[in-house]
Formats: C-alpha cells, sequence, structure tokens
C-alpha cells in the first residue's frame, strides 16, 4: 500500500521538494535553482535543478569532510564504497560512470529521476528498491560528490 | 369470532396509539431532513484536503484525534493521556514519564476539552491543549508534530473537569476542579465534614508565549462547589474569566438530587488581572504541593518527568475584587462569551430558559454593589442587575453555546436533543434542528474565539442507538455536521468518532498545513542513544544491561545478528530510523514481549526495553510495511543462560564461516 502511495505522490514531493530546499544553498547553487526551468538538454544530466557542475582539482578538502560525515549517517546503511551492491549499488567508479549532474539529481531530485530518468529506472529494476529521499540540500549532494570523486581515487 | 375481532381491532388500536406517541417523541426520521444537496456539501474528493482540521477529545480513550471537516474523514489519533499501542506512546522508555504523576505511573485518563491557542483572541495555529478530568493534568500537544510534548499535573483538584479555557492571548490556561476536596495537612477528615473542609481550586497556568511552557502561576481558593467549564473574556472583557459553577447546595452524596435543590447556581466571574496585582504585591502564599511536570524534548526525543513541590495561591475570601458570583439557573454546564466579549451565556442544564448576561452590566454592579448577599465570604451579584435577557422557550436542558462571525448563538439542547440558533442582541430563536440523539457539546469553527470562521455546526451526541450499524452493545460514538451558511440550518453529514467526543475546536487548514512537520532532521538528533548512520550501530553491555544501538532504513535492521545476551539481562532496543523522507515510520517488534512494540518516524530515535525469560533464539522485525523487501527488514538475537562464555557480538550481512566451529 505504502509502495503504491509513493509512486501516486512521487511527482508532488518533488514538486514541494523543489520549491523548498531546505538548506540556504551558495550563489552558485542559487543560479543553478534560477535555471530548473530551463528544458533538459543533455540526458545525460539526469532531471533536476542541477544543470552544470565546476570540478575543481585539486579535491576540495572540507568538501570531502563534509560528504564523509553526510554517507555514513545517511548513505552508507545501503550503498557500499566498493563495488558491491546491498540494497544499492556499490559506488566504485561511480563518478567515472556517470555526470556529476545526474549524481547530485539522482541524490536532490530522486522521486521524479526514478519515474522519468530512464538510467535510474533501470538501477530501480536491478534493485527493486526506490532510494529514499535523505532530505539532501544541492549543497550536501556536492558535497558527497566530492567524496565520491575522492573514493574513486581523484586527488 | 366477534370477541376476537374486537379484540385484534382493539390491540391494533393499542399499537397503533402507543406508535403515535412514541414517533412524536422520537426526533423526525433522518430521511426528512437530510436531504437535496446534502452529500455534496461534505462530499471532499478523494486526493482532495479538508477545508478544517477537527481537533477532538476522545472522553474516556484519553486521547485527541484529527478529523476533516466537511468529509468527517479520522486522520489521527494523538495519545495524550493514555497509553497507544499503535504507536507506543506510554510504552516506549522515551514516553513512559510522559504519563507520571504523583500518584506514580497512569495509563489511561479521561480527556474531555479541546483549547486551541490564540493570539488577539483569535486562532494561531500552535497548539492544542487538552485536560485529564481523573487525575488532574492539563497536555499540551503540538500542531506542528501533533504530539503531547507537556503534561502538567494540578495539585487540590479533585477532578479537573473545568479546563482547559485559554485567555485571548493564551496568557493562561485554566483548570477549575470538578469535585471540591480537603487538602494540606487535614485530609483525613469525614466526608460529612464538607462545608468545613472541602475547598475548591483553580489553577491558572501561564504559557510561556516563545515555546509554549507551561508552569501554574497561581491557585485561586474558592468555596467547596464544583466547577464545570469556563470561558475567559475577550475584548472589552479581557482581564477576566467565567466559570459555570454546580452543587453550591455542596451535597456531598446523590448530587443527582441533593446538588439540584437550588433554583440557581453561580457563574463566577474572576478579575484576573487583580489576581496578578496581588501577586505582584506579594499577597500570593507559598503552600507545599506534589505534582508532575512532564516535559518532551523534540531535539533527544525523549520525555523527562519533574516532581514539583509548591504552589502560590491567592484566598479571594481575604483578597477582596478577585471573584464575583451571578446567579445563573439550574446547575449550568456551558458559560460561553461571545465574540466582542460583552456577552456571557449560561446554560443550566436543568433549566428551559438561558440567561444572557452582560459584561458592561456586570462591571455596573460591582461598581454600584448591586449585590445580592455573600456567598462564603464572596459577593453576590443581583441576577437581574447582570442580566442582559433570558431566551424564552428555547427547548429543554441548554448545555453549551458557540457563535458564529454573523452575531448568532448555537446552543446545544441535550435533553430535548436539538441545536437552537438565536439572535445574540435580539434573543430570538431563528431556527432550530434536531440531533441524533441527546447532543452533548457542539462546535462552530473559531466559534469560542473573537473571529468564527463559521460555516458549519457540528453536534458532538451521547446517544447513537440506531444510526449506524449494530456492533453489539458498544456502539459507535457520533458527530453530525450541519451547514449553518444559510439561514437555515441543514443536516450534511453523519460521521463516527473514536472515543467519546466531548468539546472539539475546528481550524482553517491553511492555519495548519504549512507547519506540518514531515521528518526530524538526523543532524538535530541528540538522543544519547542513537546511532546516527549504520556505522554508529553497535551493541554495548552495561553491567546487566544491554544496549543495542539499532538503525533501521528500507529495509533492514542493523545490526540484525545479535549474540551475547544472557538471562537476567535488560534489553534496550534504541531503535533510530536513517528514513529522512515524509511517510516512512519504521516499526520494531520482538517476539515474547511483555511490554509493546515501537513505532519509530524517520530521523527519530525511539526504545523498547526487553527482558528475555527464556534462552534460544529470538527473532525480532519491522512493523511498518515500509517497501517491496518489507518481509526481510528482520533479524535474530540470541539468549543464552546466565553465567554462559557466549560472547557479546553483533553483525549485518555478515556470513559466518561454519567450518570454524561456529555453530557450536
Amino acid at each position: 500500500m505504502k509502495t503504491m502511495k509513493y509512486l501516486i505522490g512521487a511527482s508532488l514531493a518533488a514538486a514541494l521538494f523543489a520549491c523548498a530546499p531546505d538548506k540556504p544553498v551558495n550563489t552558485e547553487e542559487k543560479d543553478l535553482n534560477k535555471s530548473a526551468v530551463e528544458a533538459i538538454t543533455d540526458p545525460t544530466k539526469g532531471i533536476g535543478a542541477v544543470k552544470n557542475v565546476t570540478l575543481n582539482t585539486p579535491l576540495e578538502q572540507d568538501r570531502i569532510k563534509r560528504g564523509l560525515s553526510i554517507y555514513e549517517m545517511k548513505c552508507l546503511a545501503c550503498h557500499k564504497l566498493d563495488g558491491t551492491r546491498i540494497v544499492g549499488p556499490g559506488w566504485k567508479d561511480i563518478t567515472k560512470n556517470r555526470k556529476p549532474e545526474w549524481i547530485m539529481n539522482m541524490i536532490t531530485n530522486v522521486d521524479v529521476m526514478l519515474d522519468q530518468d530512464p538510467e535510474a529506472q533501470k538501477l530501480l529494476e536491478l534493485c527493486l528498491m526506490r532510494m529514499p529521499n535523505q532530505n539532501m540540500s544541492i549543497g550536501d549532494a556536492r558535497d558527497v560528490l566530492e567524496f565520491m570523486r575522492q573514493n574513486d581515487g581523484e586527488k | 369470532m366477534k370477541n376476537k375481532i374486537i379484540s385484534r381491532v382493539l390491540t391494533a388500536l393499542v399499537v397503533i396509539a402507543s406508535a403515535i406517541v412514541w414517533q412524536s417523541c422520537k426526533p423526525k426520521a433522518p430521511a426528512t431532513v437530510s436531504m437535496g444537496d446534502a452529500a455534496s456539501k461534505a462530499f471532499v474528493p478523494p486526493g482532495k484536503y479538508d477545508e478544517f482540521y477537527n481537533v477532538v477529545s476522545g472522553g474516556f480513550n484519553g486521547q485527541m484525534s484529527i478529523y476533516g471537516l466537511p468529509s468527517g474523514r479520522l486522520f489521527r489519533i494523538i495519545p495524550v493521556f493514555s497509553q497507544f499501542p499503535e504507536n507506543g506512546y506510554g510504552y516506549s522508555e522515551e514516553t513512559i514519564p510522559m504519563l507520571n504523576t504523583s500518584h506514580g505511573f497512569v495509563p489511561w485518563d479521561d480527556l474531555h476539552h479541546i483549547a486551541l491557542s490564540t493570539t488577539s483572541g483569535q486562532h494561531d495555529g500552535r497548539w492544542a491543549f487538552a485536560n485529564a478530568n481523573n487525575t488532574p493534568r492539563v497536555a499540551r500537544v503540538d500542531m506542528k508534530t501533533f504530539k503531547t510534548v507537556e503534561i502538567l499535573e494540578l495539585p487540590h483538584s479533585g477532578g479537573n473537569h473545568s479546563s482547559p479555557f485559554i485567555t485571548e492571548n493564551t496568557e493562561y490556561v485554566v483548570a477549575g476542579t470538578r469535585f471540591s476536596v480537603p487538602v494540606g495537612d487535614k485530609t483525613d477528615v469525614p466526608i460529612s465534614s464538607f462545608k468545613e473542609n472541602f475547598k475548591g481550586y483553580i489553577s491558572f497556568i501561564s504559557v510561556d508565549p516563545a515555546d509554549g511552557k507551561m508552569k501554574i502561576a497561581f491557585q485561586l481558593k474558592t468555596p467547596g462547589v464544583s466547577f464545570d467549564l469556563a470561558r475567559a473574556g475577550k475584548g472589552k472583557s479581557h482581564g477576566w474569566f467565567f466559570f459555570s459553577t454546580y452543587n453550591t447546595e455542596q451535597a456531598y452524596t446523590l448530587l443527582e438530587v441533593n446538588a439540584s435543590q437550588k433554583d440557581k447556581d453561580f457563574i463566577m466571574a474572576v478579575n484576573w488581572k487583580k489576581a496578578e496585582e496581588y501577586i505582584k504585591a506579594g499577597k500570593g502564599q507559598t503552600v507545599k504541593a506534589k505534582y508532575a511536570h512532564n516535559e518532551w524534548d523534540e531535539s533527544t526525543h525523549t520525555g523527562v518527568s519533574n516532581i514539583m513541590d509548591e504552589v502560590l495561591q491567592l484566598d479571594p475570601a481575604e483578597l477582596k475584587d478577585i471573584i464575583y458570583f451571578i446567579p445563573c439557573p439550574k446547575s449550568p454546564h456551558g458559560c460561553d462569551t461571545d465574540p466582542t466579549g460583552e456577552y456571557i451565556v449560561g446554560s443550566g442544564k436543568l433549566a428551559a430558559l438561558i440567561p444572557v448576561f452582560s459584561f458592561t452590566k456586570i462591571q455596573q454592579a460591582i461598581a454600584n454593589k448591586d449585590f445580592e448577599g455573600e456567598f462564603a465570604g464572596i459577593p453576590v451579584i443581583k441576577y437581574e442587575a447582570a442580566l442582559h435577557g433570558e431566551v424564552k422557550k428555547p427547548g429543554l436542558g441548554p448545555l453549551h453555546t458557540e457563535f458564529d462571525e454573523k452575531g448568532n448563538a448555537y446552543t446545544s439542547f441535550f435533553v430535548s436533543s436539538e441545536i437552537v440558533k438565536w439572535n445574540v442582541q435580539s434573543l430570538e430563536v431563528l431556527d432550530r434542528v434536531p440531533t441524533y440523539y441527546s447532543i452533548g457539546h457542539l462546535s462552530v469553527p473559531g466559534g469560542p474565539t473573537a473571529k468564527p470562521h463559521g460555516k458549519y455546526v457540528v453536534a458532538y451526541n451521547k446517544i447513537t442507538k440506531d444510526r449506524y450499524l449494530p456492533t453489539g452493545p458498544e456502539l459507535t460514538q457520533s458527530a453530525q455536521l450541519y451547514d449553518i451558511s444559510g439561514d437555515k440550518m441543514q443536516l450534511v453529514l453523519d460521521f463516527p468518532t473514536t472515543g467519546e467526543p466531548h468539546y472539539a475546536e475546528s481550524i482553517p487548514a491553511e492555519m495548519v498545513m504549512p507547519n506540518s512537520q514531515k521528518i526530524y532532521k538526523l543532524e538535530e538528533n541528540k538522543h544519547p542513544y542513537a546511532a546516527l548512520g549504520e556505522g554508529q550501530a553497535k551493541v554495548e553491555r552495561k553491567g546487566k544491561e544491554v544496549h543495542v544501538y539499532m538503525t533501521a532504513i528500507r529495509s533492514h535492521l542493523t545490526p540484525d545478528n545479535i549474540e551475547g545476551v544472557k538471562l537476567g539481562d535488560d534489553v534496550y532496543f534504541h531503535v533510530t530510523n536513517l528514513e529522512q523522507d515524509w511517510d516512512v515510520p519504521h516499526g520494531f517488534a520482538i517476539k515474547g514481549a511483555n511490554n509493546a512494540e515501537l513505532l519509530v518516524m524517520p530521523g527519530e530515535t525511539a526504545t523498547l526495553k526487553w527482558k528475555p525469560l527464556t534462552t534460544g533464539i529470538f527473532p525480532f522485525y519491522c512493523t511498518d510495511f515500509c517497501s517491496a523487501l518489507h518481509q526481510e527488514m528482520q533479524g535474530y538475537i540470541r539468549v543464552s543462560p546466565a553465567g554462559s562464555n557466549v560472547p557479546l557480538k553483533f553483525s549485518t550481512g555478515k556470513i559466518e564461516d561454519q567450518s570454524s566451529g561456529a555453530g557450536q
């Protein structure tokens, strides 16, 4: 029953989420929000408010630190850092196989992604468990992304 | 033959006659009153929201329930004064302190009345207050979480019926005792010494405007009578409070007869601003008292109970100008102030008229000392001097009155089983509708406030009899919704209620819905046993206590294999729900638990204490269907004999190599 309710309510929940981010976002992220209404041109970037992510080298250590603690609290229960799938897929090489925008949209706009994005839907068919909305801001997702880059061996 | 025919005809006549008599006593059949567009008025299409939250007392179930209006759909039961198996309230270690009292743990009470917080006399959507009638307490429910966050016990009260009624800006919640009782050092006295030893106490509970925290600001010591209901003044009468009293006969047995002797009891007018002045001037007396104050902490997800030891009292028999009595016919129940604050409506439940008092006239009478005498040292204002007028022949047994935004009043009549609409100024009866059956309280959205929302009146009935499919001797309780937007009241819906609905309030959905909390943020979880992430899941032994820091997320529990527990241990399962999405609770149950189960909201931590009584393997699992793999959300705990050397260990997803002898 609850699963059904989820399927039905998914788009509504996503709409609410898009209107009401929980945490203040920095200016870069605000710009991202502004362009949220524009049509998606690159389907490999997923669906959501994140259109373009600038990756810096070397890695941003403060983001990695925050990303790790978010991972431990909200992600670790289902995602291993190696390639093994438990509830969800392992994270090894995720930043090599997915665009950073796709990863961040998956984290922050999961219900819409699972309903509309073909790649996310393939994962749902594989795992048979809808990835939960873990109430993460775009800033949180960016921190987690940085942690994933480190996990994939970037310096 | 002829005789037989005659007797048959006679029998038939008698049957018909008695049917007519019976019919005339019974309200009209429902089909004749509910008709036309009634169904469409109560219809809320699937997926659409109701217009009002209806916050309803659960009576003897000790709980508060939330319905939608106009649909009458039940959304939620909020446990307040009773344990609640549905979500573990009063069973989990964190919630047990909420039901603590000076008498110890009280698992079940009787909740009668609701008061929604107001600012400037208007609903503000912040809190709902409720009373425990039996073991006297007042509770505060947070309208963001729909959760009981505070319970304050009331010393010197014999039964908290005249409660919780609030002042215009929620400065105070009042609590008047239904039973006068002897208090202090001299409580072991003959019951027959009522007049000498029994006193009635009214508590004024202050409410912190910022966070709602309650405190007994002061108590008024009053003569030994019973307090029934109350309303604060508002607008021009802000600063005053009005209480209905009965048993001014001061009877202590067979009150049904002995407390109904006098033609008039009293409405007690309290000048609480004056009381505040006396407190400021140091006239209050600190008195020993034992009572519990229980507070819920939303960051630790834990209730804490403190036993308090004193209270401040004022004696209005010595300190003049705090209280006055106004005669009011026949054991008044309702005592309701209209939206302007000028009129106070008394509803004598054995009366056949409704007296309406004028605040302006009461003030004049006090200034002119227009008194008919004293009762136990308190001045009694002359009835006529306080009276605006009487509603003549409105019905039988008026109980309670609320108001719309157009200057009309709606009074419930228990004995004649009807709602009567009348004009507050002209006192003219405008309309009447039957209720099915024996209405108690009624409720107009915003009806007790300075700004009623109007539109509906809901009848909370005491008897349902033939209205619903029968379910054995115990029938559903019920409410009825009437549309009052036109000149005539129209019955549009019957809906069953849980528990016995006494009083209720309704508030527009848009004043509450936007603030409704969806989850508890893990980042803000300060529970001492929280596992904020699966990496923090663990099992610790502290002497004979075993603490399991467990996490739950779709769809596994961590740890899900636990060994090393021994007979004689107390095992505490501290379950943290790692979900951060709306509407994804997880449950927790373990075989043979003599206590309860848990239901844990997203981001919350809750604790179940479990004492294993035999050795063996005990399964545990999630009880709230959470995902396609919910049925897989389970685990085992091994209990070994006392003194066993099985080491304490725990894991999830770990497959042990049996060749090592681990299976031994």
